[in-house]
């Protein structure tokens, strides 16, 4: 008994930050939606940055902590309560034995990564612990969380005294996220598909993100696009990112649980640092985009990889002080 | 450049790229494809996180933080990958062949298993038994697996049973089923929304998540089907 869902999330998955080494047997990698996010809730507890953590969308779960933990929020604002205590995001607090995490609106943002201090106790599926919905397997039983689950922890050197009086925030916190409508992307291989007016609507105007959107791609809605060439592509690899030209004119930019391989032509790819902001827009938010070089998205991806690092060995040495001071 | 085919090498994002034959479905390529796949996998290139084959591609995706980060320098991961991979591609030559394996599957042919064997049969005139003798009497290559886990796109099939896809997909395809579309033929390991025509289901697990390989067929396999009666299914 460690954490128990009181009432279940709309849709509330298990994930770390992906399954690698299987897509050649049409295993998509799935994981965080919000890449930057998960890790950023796990630099925050010292964490390893893969760490298995739960992913939330708005309206979330209500959990009662059984065992009592530190807990980080990142992401989404879902107006985090503790016992009726507001909890900010992106601030690690401790959570007392019998605790109860519930959330009372959407502020900002689509989706919440929730990081436990404890190792949630998950077996893995083909080495790691992201939830494969198509395949039924990862993750809690290869399935969204519902009521009455009960999530282990595993564990772990832990002893504090502190009580559900005591102030729960502890006192390091990062950034407020920061979400970018206009995404940073690289050329795809069918970007010169586009007939030229085409290609000037594409890098000028704003799509819409349409309601038919969710972990597997976001459907777009704009200005209907036209391919100056009838040529069909044969099956290839795309990513997570990858936004490719429909039949109708219409737009879909693929996300966390994308098939492996597609058909349809490669406009551009939204770089992994814009995927982060891009998971946090709902239906309805308008996006543009902005083409920039392979070497300027490295340069992105390495300078938030430097920074996570670096958060997270200061944590590590933060969160040992503070449990050895509660003790 | 000492490769079978010419290529070229493009971005797949920021973390990927493809090693790209050219847009067409051709065996030839496919099987160099498959072989250099092969080559590849066992070199076990550093930072390289997943080999993805498909009819005439090869794609690489990549851990950039790492790749900059230990080989360091002025060179981005991309540009790192892309010369291994040239280097690779020259020390290979063109006549390097590659291992198959050879995969039977049992498939019935029959009653609520092939839905639309009877279509295939009126459109192309053929009977049923010449489609079923047609279809198992060939030994298919796995091009690629795609679009669900494990499901493998094999080729080619013969001319006599070329149909295209179903103008409307079904909403749902049961798991084992066996269909064709265009030259290709290929199982659904998973229930799914599916086009392809049915004509036939194998009671074996394409995809068993319970496994420690958890799909039956791999990039390259040389697949056969046999043709079994509704009692074996049933008792499979």
């Amino acid at each position: 008994m460690s954490l128990r869902i009181i009432k279940a999330g709309i849709f509330d998955t298990i994930q770390d930050t992906g399954r690698f080494g299987y897509r050649h047997l049409g295993i998509n990698p799935t994981g965080a939606m919000d890449n930057l996010s998960a890790k950023l809730a796990n630099a925050l507890l010292g964490k390893r940055l893969e760490a298995a953590l739960i992913e939330m969308h708005f309206p979330a779960p209500v959990i009662l902590f059984q065992k009592p933990t530190i807990a980080c929020l990142a992401g989404a604002d879902f107006s985090a309560m503790v016992n009726n205590q507001e909890v900010p995001v992106h601030q690690p607090f401790f959570v007392a034995e019998n605790s109860v995490l519930r959330f009372e609106r959407l502020m900002h943002g689509a989706r919440c990564y929730l990081s436990l201090f404890h190792d949630l106790q998950i077996d893995n599926w083909l080495q790691s612990a992201s939830t494969h919905i198509k395949a039924e397997a990862g993750g809690w039983n290869g399935r969204r969380l519902k009521t009455e689950d009960v999530i282990l922890f595993r564990p772990t050197r832990f002893t504090s005294n502190r009580g559900k009086k005591t102030n729960p925030l502890l006192s390091w916190k990062a950034a407020p996220l920061k979400i970018n409508k206009h995404l940073d992307c690289i050329k795809g291989n069918e970007w010169a598909w586009l007939e030229a007016a085409s290609q000037h609507s594409f890098k000028n105007s704003s799509f819409q993100i349409s309601n038919l959107s969710d972990r597997m791609g976001y459907q777009l809605y704009g200005e209907q696009l036209r391919a100056g060439k009838d040529e069909q592509l044969v099956s290839s690899a795309v990513d997570f990112g990858t936004v490719q030209l429909l039949p109708n004119g219409q737009m879909i930019i693929l996300m966390a649980d994308h098939q492996t391989t597609g058909g349809y032509p490669r406009l551009a790819h939204i770089t992994s640092t814009a995927l982060s902001s891009l998971a946090q827009l709902n239906p309805n938010e308008a996006i543009q985009f902005r083409f920039i070089e392979v070497w300027e998205a490295e340069d992105n991806l390495l300078q938030q990889y430097n920074y996570l690092q670096q958060l997270q060995n200061a944590c590590k040495l933060k969160i040992e002080k503070y449990l050895h001071a509660s003790m | 450049m000492n490769s079978r085919f010419p290529y070229h090498i493009f971005p797949l994002g920021d973390s990927a790229l493809t090693l790209d034959f050219g847009n067409k479905i051709d065996t030839g390529i496919n099987d160099y494809v498959l072989t250099l796949f092969d080559v590849f996998k066992n070199k076990a290139l550093y930072g390289v996180l997943d080999i993805v084959p498909a009819y005439s591609s090869l794609s690489f995706h990549y851990n950039v933080a790492v790749l900059r980060k230990t080989i360091g320098g002025d060179l981005t991961a991309f540009e790192i990958i892309s010369r291994q991979i040239e280097k690779t591609i020259a020390e290979a030559g063109p006549a390097t062949s590659r291992r198959k394996r050879n995969i039977s599957i049992p498939v019935c042919y029959s009653g609520e298993f092939a839905p639309d064997i009877e279509f295939i049969s009126f459109e192309k005139n053929i009977s049923i038994e010449k489609i079923i003798q047609v279809h198992t009497e060939r030994i298919y290559t796995v091009y690629m697996i795609g679009f669900l886990p494990g499901f493998a796109y094999m080729g080619e099939v013969n001319e006599a049973i070329v149909v295209p896809r179903k103008s409307e997909p079904r909403a749902s395809v049961p798991a084992g089923s066996v269909g064709i579309a265009g030259k290709q033929t290929g199982i659904y390991p998973l229930q799914s929304p599916g086009g392809w025509q049915l004509l036939g289901r194998t009671p074996v697990k394409i995809f068993d998540k319970q496994k420690r390989d958890p799909v039956l067929l791999q990039p390259g396999d040389q697949v056969q089907f046999y043709s079994i009666s509704e009692d074996e299914f049933k008792n499979y």
